[in-house]
């Protein structure tokens, strides 16, 4: 008898300790070996054969096919330079340089990766779209009501995940610091 | 109480296993991946271009807007693979996946440095049983080898302004993939 309830005790344990670990890891994307410039990360190696498993069980829950790494490399924001997660209620401004790459695309996407609908039909900007400043950098505005300039619209949405992807880059694998790749900053301005 | 604690130590170790398990083994048993969702809208051995994805609709996530995306469902079991495709104006990439979707190769067309990318896609025996022949195994001759029989091929082409997609799919709409 106890020892029944003593394996059904373990059981459910493992059970719950088993899965539970695997549905967090899956769902708060903790792969391995990501490169973290400011708010922004990216993971060069899930677009190789040396994917880790994490990644690996992740992609394939999602349904994606992650960007290879001859091809180019994706920087993922969720959260501005505060720490604040980004709120398509807020207007956003997205500011700086981008590392060397041969053309770069920027997109607004809700947290599953679908594109958020808005009245302009935009979902993001090319690097041949923007506007620039006379040294070169840019300003995107990020927001829910028409702006002059780059807007970005966030169609009211509550959260939302800004992804830059460089294609035909040097920036990678071996990548560490911000000052070999400047990522542009996130700051917040008012809410609605 | 030492009994109790013994059997939740039990637990705690068989937790970790069925977690590693689980994680080694959703990759084999996801039903809703990427070569999943696009063999629903492709055949095998041929070009098909991928609707671009909108908001209410959208073949797989994370999907870049700015791209003309076109896939070749491959399958070697009976025989090599000839890929070509034009470059188009702005960016182009040809990316391979094997089934469970890992990225094992990619180039772009300056990688390629023509004005069109040309490639042979072989399993590894496939490869193997060619014959030594230095006309066929010349520079100009690219050859992938696939590490399994079936996969994925992603032909990309940049539209660097809205206007250009119409550009970048006319470039893919002359890529091609049979056997040989």
């Amino acid at each position: 008898m106890r020892l029944l309830f003593g394996s059904v005790f373990a059981f459910a344990i493992a059970a719950a300790i088993g899965l539970g670990a695997t549905w967090i890891a899956l769902t708060r994307g903790t792969a391995y070996g990501g490169v973290t410039i400011g708010v922004w990360t990216a993971w060069p190696k899930n677009g190789t054969p040396g994917i880790d498993p994490y990644a690996r069980a992740m992609v394939a829950r999602t349904g994606e096919l992650p960007i290879g790494s001859g091809d180019g490399v994706a920087f993922y924001a969720r959260v501005d330079d505060a720490g604040h997660a980004l709120d398509g209620r807020c207007d956003v401004v997205l500011s700086g340089i981008t590392p060397q790459a041969r053309f770069w695309t920027v997109t607004l996407y809700d947290p599953e990766g679908r594109l958020v609908a808005n009245s302009v039909q935009r979902q993001g900007f090319t690097s041949q779209e923007i506007i620039r400043r006379s040294d070169g950098s840019f300003e995107i505005m990020v927001g829910p009501r028409a702006r002059p300039g780059n807007w970005l619209p966030t169609g009211g949405v509550e959260r939302y995940v800004l992804v830059i992807r460089l294609y035909d880059t040097p920036i990678g694998m071996a990548t560490r610091t911000g000052r070999e790749a400047p990522m542009p900053s996130i700051s917040k301005r008012a809410c609605l | 109480m030492i009994r109790l604690a013994l059997w939740l130590l039990g637990g705690l170790l068989l937790g970790g296993i069925v977690h590693l398990a689980t994680v080694l083994m959703l990759p084999g048993m996801a039903t809703q991946n990427a070569y999943a969702r696009v063999s629903a809208v492709a055949p095998v051995n041929a070009v098909i271009p991928i609707p671009p994805p909108t908001p209410e609709k959208a073949v797989m996530p994370f999907m870049d807007p700015a791209f003309a995306v076109s896939v070749c469902r491959y399958d070697l079991s009976r025989g090599t693979l000839k890929f070509s495709v034009p470059i188009s104006p702005a960016y182009t990439s040809v990316s391979f996946y094997t089934r469970s979707d890992i990225a094992y190769y990619a180039i772009n067309d300056r990688a390629a440095g023509r004005r069109v990318i040309e490639l042979d896609l072989m399993t590894t025996e496939q490869r193997a049983a060619l014959p030594e022949n230095e006309e066929i195994t010349a520079a100009d001759r690219l050859i992938v080898t696939s590490p399994t029989t079936t996969g994925l091929i992603v032909i990309r082409a940049l539209a660097p302004e809205p206007g250009l997609i119409s550009a970048a799919r006319a470039a893919l709409a002359a890529a091609q993939c049979r056997r040989q």
